[in-house]
């Protein structure tokens, strides 16, 4: 019987021939990844009594929380970051400067996401760098700070499931759409402790983005980890920016899924996942006439260059309604440069919209965008938890950038093919 | 390792946020202030009222959502005795564990128990005790209960390096 992508990936890891679901294997990961939240790890690290971290090159830190700093408890924490890092030559260091933005974002353009490599994060999100053929998932602050002590974490082979796409979307409708849709059909639950690979010919298809958009969040289904299989759109993309040598690492054509399903993507239309859950997932023309008081373009889920694009192209010469306000938070200053160069950011900010720094921003609550009680926001993040933006008596719904750039030119939830 | 105290009764996909809201994520660092916000967006009379080796149950998928570990530290600090669920998301299970506190899978106690009951349960035997019987739950592998009896991974690892 051949090996899934997870069972292939953690068997070579740990040097075994052959690893079946269930089994506890122990690896060392490719490269870490951290980010503000680095600071209590630090605290963990040294309460173990290691004087050096295992490998100071296959640790990376990334800003982006609360950046720059909103209080002087972010700034003692970034602060106790910067002196660790020094300390212990740690160099892939992205601190609050412009080669910064959202963790994943910048792992993924930095060259550190790479096929056939085994790769952990103290950040549930760490799933996205399957779009690169990586297996990536997200562990907690004490896991973190034990692998920089010794270098290894135990892993359970997790069973895997193949979710197979094909067709074309219709105009509207983007990636954020069927994933919703996807976890909409499995729960919140519905792929625990999984590994889920995406295949089929419209992957093939999809921008690099979009691929990062699908991976991203299947934690919101409780996946373990999303997978796409690296094409030559991946290694060209890696060409020259990758920061280690690597193997792509494949699932064999006979291994075992617990379930195999398939969508037409010619199928799916423009849908929101409804306040408070991501599974809670209605179609748009269903909540339509919802009034929205803020609007929120960015995140790791959709902050891209690709994202901001679509949202110029419709609100082009138009203003945003009045009593909206629209976010827009590039994902990385990467994001931020390409979108000035192009005029998108012009456009957006002639729309009404606001332009904050790279970084996580209001999506967790932390900053640049919280909810007052009672209000109704639309988001492109990934999740609309109670309370999640700040206060637990508002509401968010999640969208694509298109739904969202639509709704805050209406005022209320509204479908981007009415404008397009 | 025993577990004795009453209920607190939950539904299906209790979120991280509402275990320990993201806005304190970073401003909030002592584990007693931590567990004084445990559950906040959820149940207010919960952090208020809950008792030393109170038990969680609660329905599938807890503790979905992000990896931040206060999820796991404030219900600790708040000296909750374990948490039984139909499911649980695999990070916070990870970080229950590596918290030292105990995770129980167990379907079917959650139909049956009312908040407010008395319970006990066996880790060891993988069985928990009520008035309304007895239910067994699969146990957890042997290294996995070594580092919840340690108190946590880092302690644990402590031990294996020698460092105590």
């Amino acid at each position: 019987m051949g090996m899934t992508f997870a069972e292939k990936i953690l068997a070579k890891k740990s040097g075994l021939s052959q690893v079946k679901p269930g089994d506890v294997v122990t690896v060392e990961p490719d490269r870490v990844m951290s980010h503000d939240n680095a600071a209590s790890i630090i605290k963990l690290f040294k309460s173990i009594g290691v004087e050096r971290v295992w490998n100071a090159d296959k640790i990376v830190i990334i800003l982006d929380h609360a950046v720059p700093a909103p209080t002087d408890k972010h700034a003692l924490n970034h602060k106790e970051i910067r002196e660790f890092v020094k300390e212990q030559g740690i160099k892939n260091f992205y601190d609050t400067d412009s080669d910064g933005g959202v963790c994943h974002q910048v792992f993924c353009e930095e060259g550190f996401a790479l096929p056939g490599h085994l790769i952990l994060g103290s950040d549930s999100h760490t799933c996205t760098y399957g779009a690169f053929g990586a297996f990536s998932t997200g562990i907690g602050r004490s896991e973190m700070a034990a692998i920089w002590a010794v270098g290894r974490i135990w892993l359970r082979v997790p069973e895997s499931i193949r979710i197979e796409l094909e067709g074309e979307f219709p105009q509207g409708v983007y990636a954020k759409d069927l994933i919703l849709r996807i976890i909409g059909d499995l729960g919140a639950d519905g792929a625990d402790y999984r590994s889920v690979e995406f295949s089929g010919s419209a992957v093939k298809d999809m921008s690099i983005s979009d691929r990062m958009t699908l991976c991203n969040m299947v934690i919101e289904m409780g996946a373990k980890n999303g997978v796409i299989e690296p094409d030559d759109k991946i290694l060209s993309y890696l060409d020259g920016i990758a920061k280690s040598e690597f193997e792509i690492v494949k699932a064999d054509p006979d291994a075992f899924y617990e379930r195999v399903l398939r969508y037409d993507l010619s199928k799916i239309e423009p849908l929101v996942a409804k306040p408070h859950g991501v599974d809670n997932v209605l179609p748009v023309r269903e909540v339509r006439g919802v009034r929205i008081n803020q609007a929120f373009i960015g995140t790791c889920t959709n902050g891209r260059i690709e994202d901001l694009r679509i949202a110029a192209r419709l609100l082009k010469g138009r203003r945003i309604a009045k009593g909206v306000r629209l976010i827009v938070i590039p994902a990385s200053w990467r994001v931020y440069k390409q979108a000035l160069r192009e005029g998108v950011l012009e456009i957006l900010i002639d729309s009404g919209a606001i332009i904050a720094p790279p970084g996580c921003g209001p999506c967790m609550g932390n900053h640049l965008g919280i909810l007052a009680p009672g209000e109704v926001c639309i988001s492109t993040a990934n999740r609309n938890f109670k309370g999640r933006m700040g206060n637990p008596e508002s509401e968010i719904y999640l969208a694509s950038p298109a739904t969202v750039a639509v709704s805050a030119l209406m005022g209320f939830i509204a479908d981007p093919r009415e404008v397009l | 390792m025993r577990i004795k105290g009453r209920v607190w009764k939950y539904g299906d996909d209790v979120n991280t946020d509402v275990i320990f809201p993201g806005k304190y994520t970073y401003t909030v660092s002592d584990p007693n202030e931590m567990a004084r916000h445990a559950l906040e967006d959820l149940d207010p009379s919960f952090a208020k009222e809950a008792k030393p080796g109170d038990v969680i149950v609660a329905g599938k998928n807890f503790g979905c959502g992000s990896s931040r570990e206060q999820a796991a530290t404030c219900l600790k600090a708040l000296g909750i005795g374990a948490v039984i669920a139909k499911s649980f998301a695999r990070i916070f299970y990870r970080n229950a564990i590596n918290q030292g506190l105990p995770v129980v899978q167990c379907s079917a106690i959650y139909d049956l128990i009312d908040k407010g009951e008395e319970i006990e349960i066996d880790l060891d035997e993988g069985k928990i005790f009520s008035q309304k019987g007895v239910f067994s739950f699969p146990l957890l592998p042997e290294f996995v209960r070594g580092i919840i009896e340690d108190g946590g991974l880092i302690p644990h690892i402590r031990k294996r390096l020698g460092k105590v």
